[in-house]
Order: structure tokens, then sequence, then C-alpha cells
């Protein structure tokens, strides 16, 4: 029974990948990829889709995760509660009114796009930060005290690495958030592979459409895995969680 | 000031695109919700299919809204129905299987055995577990599920105008593209307000569909 769903979802996938490539061939997007006027026009929004977004979660990781820190010492934990709330409610305003309104302050171009992804991606990264720290057992850091450990090594040495699965999370969520983000941030003139998107959109031109869409995806889906992958990378054996 | 006076000025278009926005959220959500809660519970009684099923609900949700939007127009085309509020309802409804299968998932593994154990020493039958044990004590998760879900909707609905579904979306487009900054402020700001009192609705929900038993207990234990 077991083998017969295994086969028959092999199926279905190969059945899929079948349909989907039909599908681009039909609505030109492979010839518009081969196309050699067109291709250096795709693979430039591509790489400018990247660089908004690894330069926003660059600084947003950099920030959140100092935020989380500071928040979480002894001297600031008093305004955790608070900071939280606002952290709560920053997350339920809409992507596309963070870019509007960095829109309205700050003008159009690649400048306020970067500022309000920047912003919003801090959000989940200090979010989880103070939450996976705040989560760590105190009989660790009794031990770490108990063994002479100064506060800077506590954090380096014990709090941090047991909080990195919640902190990955955060810059999980923040990461593929962003990547959506981006796609947007071509009505406030950042360009990015929303560009293809939205021209799509407004010419039905669905193979430009696709060429944009597509794209996107991957990105995120890639990203996804990619943090995965950092994860065994970064969480210490010890901790991981055996599946 | 002046979006205030804006809002004002045009209070009945306000009111008609709130309407319009919370009108898409809400079908997406009571279509949603069924399938949802029906999926977590079929997979909480069928393990081996748990993460197959949380893993495509994952996939559905890391898929960036403005792209899932144009993967759907060109399939949806075909009945002419590529753009406006059909995709809008469609694509929402895909973004709340997460957090409610997710949660109403972890809710029903997380009642306590004992009380299963319990149910079962009084004769209940599987379904009537189900029914009377199961779903109350897994309600309120459930509706912390939802009220994500609302709150990501509402974010997302925002972007569907841009395919013509319409709702406070847009006066953001409409803002943008005349470069009329009370516009773009209002329509920001009333899309945030909306997605804050949704929330704080919810979570008002939540609390009233906490049984009563449980609420008690937790006084208790405080």
């Amino acid at each position: 029974m077991k083998r017969l769903i295994t086969k028959l979802y092999r199926i279905i996938i190969a059945v899929l990948i079948l349909i989907a490539g039909v599908t681009f061939e039909r609505t030109g997007l492979i010839k518009l990829i081969s196309d050699p006027y067109e291709y250096p026009v795709i693979m430039g929004l591509f790489l400018q889709h990247l660089y908004i977004v690894s330069l926003s979660m660059i600084i947003a990781t950099i920030i959140g995760v100092t935020a989380g820190i500071v928040l979480t010492r002894q001297r600031f934990r008093k305004y955790a509660g608070i900071c939280m709330y606002i952290i709560g409610l920053g997350q339920t305003i809409p992507s596309l009114a963070v870019l509007a309104l960095a829109m309205s302050f700050l003008g159009i171009g690649v400048k306020p796009a970067v500022f309000a992804l920047t912003i919003y991606s801090i959000l989940p990264i200090a979010r989880n930060t103070l939450a996976g720290i705040t989560a760590v057992p105190p009989e660790l850091i009794d031990a770490g005290k108990g063994m002479g450990m100064p506060p800077m090594k506590i954090l380096l040495d014990v709090e941090i690495p047991n909080a990195m699965e919640v902190i990955l999370t955060g810059f999980r969520v923040a990461l593929i958030i962003n990547i959506g983000t981006t796609a947007l941030a071509y009505v406030i003139g950042a360009g990015g592979l929303g560009d293809l998107i939205f021209t799509g959109i407004s010419l039905m031109q669905t193979d430009k459409l696709l060429a944009g869409a597509i794209p996107v995806t991957l990105l995120a889906l890639f990203a996804d895995f990619l943090s995965e992958m950092l994860g065994l990378v970064l969480i210490s054996k010890g901790l991981r969680h055996s599946k | 000031m002046s979006t205030l006076q804006f809002i004002i000025n045009n209070f009945n278009e306000v009111m008609f695109l709130c309407w319009e926005h919370v009108w898409i959220v809400g079908i997406a959500l009571l279509i949603a919700t069924p399938i949802g809660v029906i999926l977590g519970v079929l997979i909480t009684k069928h393990e081996q299919f748990a993460s197959r099923v949380l893993g495509g609900a994952n996939i559905l949700m890391t898929i960036p809204s403005l792209a899932l939007f144009g993967l759907m127009l060109p399939i949806l085309a075909i009945y002419n129905m590529g753009l406006g509020k059909v995709p809008a309802v469609i694509a929402l409804v895909l973004y709340s299987q997460l957090p409610i299968i997710r949660n109403t998932y972890t809710a029903i593994k997380n009642v306590p055995p004992a009380l299963v154990d319990a149910g079962r020493g009084m004769g209940m039958s599987k379904w009537k577990l189900l029914r009377e044990l199961e779903i109350p004590l897994a309600t309120p998760v459930i509706i912390a599920g939802l009220r994500t879900a609302a709150v990501m909707n509402i974010g997302v609905a925002a972007i569907a105008t841009y395919i013509g579904a319409g709702g406070l979306g847009v006066y953001i487009q409409q803002g943008i593209a005349r470069v009329y900054p009370e516009m773009i402020l209002s329509g920001a700001i009333l899309v945030s307000l909306l997605a804050i009192i949704v929330d704080g609705g919810m979570a008002m929900l939540e609390k009233f569909a906490t049984p009563e038993g449980i609420r008690v207990q937790r006084k208790l234990s405080r």
C-alpha cells in the first residue's frame, strides 16, 4: 500500500513537470529566456533582486540580533515586554503598507525599498532572538556562572548556542518575507523581479509574467532550503533535535 | 492632518473599500477553515501523512504572494478568471492552510492522554471523543491559527489589488500611481489599522472560546 502511494506520488510529480514544460513552451517562456536581448535584462533584474534582498537582510540581521541580545541583558530586561508588544504590532502591518509608508517619506528608488525591507525584516529576527535567549534554561546559565564564566562568555558560549535554533527560525521567516516583499518593491521604483511580474500582469503577457514569478518562487524555496542547511552548520551537535 | 481630511472627504468610498477588503478575507477564511481543520484532524489520525501535509503547506506559504498570483494567472485565465476576486480568494485560502493545519495538529496532539483515556473509559466512540473532547480543548489554539491567518491575509489582500481584487490596497496602488501622498498614507494606515483591529478581535474570540473548565483550572494554577 505504502509503495503504491510512493509510486503514485512519483508519477504525479513526473506528470506535473511534463505539464509545466509544455506550458512553458506554449506560453513562449523558453523563447523569451533564450532571446539574446531579453536574457541579460532578466538576469540583471534577478541580480538586482538578490542585491536588495542581501543588503537589507545583512543590515537587518545585525540590528535584529543585537537588539534582541541587548534587550535580554539585566539592565534592559524591563523594556523587553513593551518591545515585544511593539514588535508584534509592527508585524501585523502589511508589507505593502510598509513600502508605501517608506515611499511617502523617502521618495522612490532603491534606498526607501531597502529601508522598508530592513525595518520589516528586523522584527522577526529581533523577536526570535529575544524569545530564544529568554527560553534558555536558567540552570545552564547558573552552571556557566558556577564555572566562573564572565557575562560575555556566558552570552557567547551558553546563551547564543542554545538560542540558535529559534534565532535561525526568525532569520528564515524574515528572509522569505523579504524575498516576497522585494518583488513588491517594484511599485516604489526599486526594480527587481517584480518588474517582470507587474509588466506581465498589466500587459497580460504570460511569458514575462512567468519569467518573473518562477525565479521569485524558486528563490524563496531555495532560501528556505538554505536556512535549513545553515542550521546544520550553526546549531551545535548536542542541541540538534534528532529527527 | 490632510490624511484625516482625505478620509473624511471620501468616507463612503473608504467604508466600501474596507467592506470589500473584509469580505475577501472573510470568504477566504470561511472556505479555508473547514479544509484546514479537517486536514489537521485527519493527519493526527493518520500520522504517516503528517510531515508530508505540513511540508506541502509550508511550501505553499513560502511562495511569495505576488509570484503566486503570477503563477495562477495563466492557469485561471483559461476559465476567464485570471484577474479579480477569484484568484485573490484562492491565494488567501492556500496561504491560510499552514497556520490552521499546524495549529489543529499540535492542539489535538497536546490533549492530555489521561483525558483521552478517561473518555475511552466512559465508553466514548472515536467520533464522540473527537467531537466532545479533542475539538473543544483544541478550539482556542485553532482560533489562534485563524488569527495568524487572518492578519496575514489582510496583508496579502492589499497586494491583491494589483490583480484587480479591490480592497483598501486600491488607495495604495492609486496613490503611488498618482503621487498623491494623502491617498497612500490613508491606504497604508487603514490597512494597518484593519489588521491590528482584527488581531485584537480574534484575541478576544480566542479568550472567549476557551472552555470554562480550562479557564478555571488556569486561574487556580496561577
